[in-house]
C-alpha cells in the first residue's frame, strides 16, 4: 500500500473543510479503502466531533509528535466504518507544536498501512496551513460561491502553487439550486474564470449536513442526501472513475459551462 | 518647484535627476515627491544625480537618514562635483552605474539598440496577493486576478483579463499607459489618477487606458490608430 495524501484547506473560514473531511473520508472508506483522516487544525480542534468520535480520544497529534505515544495509539477507528480513522487534533496546544517536517515524518509511516491520507486544514495562510500542505500529493481547495471566499481561494492556490503542490482541484460548496434556476450564474462563471483551475466538486446546499455534524455521522452515508451523493461523486473521482456531475442535465448555462470546462482536453 | 524631477527605471534602481537650482529647494520637493508616492517609492534604492552641485557629507548623510525613513535607500550619488564625490566616498555610496545600465558608450554599427526604460515580463497569472512593483515597465502574459497588484513607473501591459489593481506610472508620468486583453479592473491608476470601472456590457475588447486632458480614460485598442 502506498497512500494518497489528500489535503483540504480554503483560505477562508468556515467554507466546509471539516465537512468535507468526514464526507470524503466516509466515501472513500465506503469504496472499500483504509483511509486516515488527520486533523491539522491544532488548538480549535472538530473533525472528531464531526465523525462523532470526541469522547474516544486518548491521544492526539501532537502527542505522537512528541513521542508520548504510538502513531497506532492515536487512530481512533470509526463507529460505522471498519477501515476508517482519525487522528485527532490537539485541543490545548498551538499549531507551532507541530512543525511541516513532522507532518511529513508521520504520514511518511502512515502511507504504507493506508490508501487515502485526507488532512483537514486550518483556515488562514499561517503554519497550520503549512503544517496541512506540507505532505500533500493533491491538495483540494474549497469554496462556497462568495466573493471573499473565492479571493481567499484564490490566494491559497497561488502559495499552493508556489510550495509547487498546486494547481488543485476545486470543490465548489453551498451551491444553491434556486440561484442556480434563477439564472444568477455570473458569481459561479466568475469563480471558474477567476480560479482557472479542475473542478472535483459541485456540493448543493443541504439541511442533512447539518443534521448528519449534530449526529456525528457523515452525510455522503445518508442515500437520500444530495449533498451526500456529491460527495461520494467526489471520492469516485478522486479514485479516477470519470462521474459526470449529477445536476448537470439541466439545461441551463451555469451547467453547460460546468460540463465543457470538465471535458478532458477541452478548451481549458 | 520651477523644473521638475525626472525619474527614470535602470537595472540599479531608480535614478533620480535633480534640476539646477538651490539645494535648499530641492531636497524638499524630492521629499514631497516620495512621500506623494509612497507606493511607488517604498522599499526602492535610488541613485541620485545631481550634476555639479556641491554637497558635504553632513548634507548627504541626512539626506540619507530622511530617505531611510520612508524606506528608500540611497545607493548612488552621480556628480561632478569634486567636494560631493568625496563626500559620496566618505558615506559609502556608489558613484556611477553599473555598466549595463548606462546607455553605452559601446560601439553600435548600426541602431540595433533600442533604448527607454526597462520592462520585466511576468509569464503568469497573478492570484490574489501577489504583487509587482518596478519601475519601468511591466508586460503580464496572464491574468491580473482581484487581489493582486502591479505598480510600474512606465506602461503596464497585459496580455489577459485585468481584474486586481493596476497602478502605472506610479512616480508621477501621465504619458503612462495600461494595455490589457479585457480591461476590468478593481481600480486603475495613472500617475495621481483615479479611475474605477464601470461594469462591462458585452464581449470584451482589447483596451488602452490614458489620461487625456486630465482625465483617465479607456478607449478600444486599434492597432491603426497609434497613439
Ligand atoms: N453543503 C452544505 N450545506 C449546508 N451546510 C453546510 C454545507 N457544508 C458545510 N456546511 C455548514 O457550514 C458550517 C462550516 O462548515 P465546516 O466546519 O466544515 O467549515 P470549515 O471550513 O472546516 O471551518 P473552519 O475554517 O472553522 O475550520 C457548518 O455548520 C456546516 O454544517
Ligand atoms: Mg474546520
Amino acid at each position: 500500500m502506498s497512500a494518497t495524501i489528500i489535503t483540504i484547506t480554503s483560505g477562508k473560514g468556515g467554507v466546509g473543510k471539516t465537512t468535507a473531511t468526514a464526507n470524503l473520508g466516509a466515501s472513500l472508506a465506503d469504496l472499500g479503502y483504509r483511509v486516515v483522516c488527520i486533523d491539522a487544525d491544532i488548538g480549535l480542534r472538530n473533525l472528531d466531533v464531526v465523525m462523532g468520535l470526541e469522547n474516544r480520544i486518548v491521544y492526539d497529534l501532537v502527542d505522537v509528535v512528541e513521542g508520548h505515544c504510538k502513531l497506532r495509539q492515536a487512530m481512533i477507528r470509526d463507529k460505522h466504518l471498519q477501515d476508517l480513522f482519525l487522528i485527532p487534533a490537539a485541543q490545548t496546544r498551538d499549531k507551532t507544536a507541530v512543525s511541516p517536517q513532522d507532518m511529513v515524518r508521520i504520514t511518511d509511516e502512515l502511507r504504507q498501512e493506508s490508501d487515502w491520507i485526507l488532512i483537514d486544514s486550518p483556515a488562514g495562510i499561517e503554519r497550520g496551513f503549512r503544517n496541512a500542505i506540507a505532505p500533500a500529493d493533491l491538495v483540494l481547495i474549497i469554496t462556497n460561491p462568495e466573493v471573499s471566499a473565492v479571493r481567499d481561494a484564490d490566494r491559497i492556490i497561488g502559495l499552493i502553487e508556489a510550495e509547487e503542490k498546486g494547481p488543485g482541484k476545486l470543490i465548489l460548496n453551498r451551491v444553491k439550486p434556486e440561484m442556480v434556476r434563477r439564472g444568477d450564474m455570473l458569481a459561479t462563471d466568475d469563480i471558474l474564470d477567476v480560479l482557472a483551475i479542475d473542478l472535483i466538486g459541485v456540493i448543493p446546499e443541504d439541511e442533512a449536513i447539518l443534521i448528519a455534524t449534530n449526529r456525528g455521522t457523515a452525510a455522503s452515508l445518508d442515500s437520500k442526501s444530495k449533498a451526500g451523493k456529491a460527495y461520494r461523486n467526489v471520492a469516485r473521482r478522486l479514485n479516477g472513475e470519470e462521474v459526470p456531475f449529477e445536476i448537470l442535465q439541466a439545461n441551463d448555462g451555469f451547467f453547460r459551462r460546468i460540463s465543457r470546462i470538465m471535458k478532458p482536453g477541452g478548451e481549458r | 518647484m520651477k523644473a521638475s524631477l525626472s525619474i527614470k527605471g535602470t537595472q540599479d534602481g531608480l535614478l533620480v535627476s535633480i534640476p539646477e537650482g538651490d539645494w535648499g529647494d530641492a531636497r524638499p520637493a524630492l521629499l514631497q515627491m516620495i512621500d506623494e508616492q509612497t507606493d511607488f517609492f517604498q522599499g526602492a534604492r535610488l541613485i541620485l544625480q545631481i550634476e555639479q552641485r556641491a554637497l558635504r557629507a553632513a548634507d548627504l548623510g541626512s539626506l540619507r537618514d530622511a530617505l531611510a525613513e520612508r524606506e528608500v535607500n540611497l545607493w548612488a550619488v552621480l556628480s561632478s562635483s569634486d567636494v560631493t564625490k568625496i563626500a559620496a566616498a566618505d558615506l559609502g555610496l556608489a558613484q556611477q552605474l553599473s555598466k549595463s545600465s548606462s546607455s553605452g558608450d559601446e560601439d553600435v554599427p548600426f541602431e540595433t539598440m533600442l533604448y527607454g526604460d526597462e520592462a520585466v515580463l511576468v509569464e503568469k497569472t497573478l492570484r490574489s496577493g501577489h504583487s509587482i512593483r518596478h519601475p519601468g515597465h511591466v508586460i503580464i502574459l496572464g491574468d491580473i486576478n482581484p487581489g493582486a497588484e502591479v505598480i510600474a513607473g512606465g506602461n503596464v501591459m497585459v496580455w489577459g483579463r485585468l481584474r486586481g489593481m493596476v497602478h502605472a506610472g506610479a512616480a508621477g508620468d501621465e504619458s503612462s499607459k495600461v494595455y490589457a486583453l479585457d480591461l476590468s479592473p478593481t481600480q486603475l491608476r495613472i500617475a495621481g489618477q483615479i479611475a474605477v470601472s464601470p461594469t462591462r456590457r458585452g464581449r470584451p475588447k482589447p483596451e488602452v487606458a490614458q489620461i487625456r486632458e486630465g482625465q483617465l480614460v479607456a478607449e478600444e485598442w486599434q492597432s491603426n490608430r497609434r497613439r
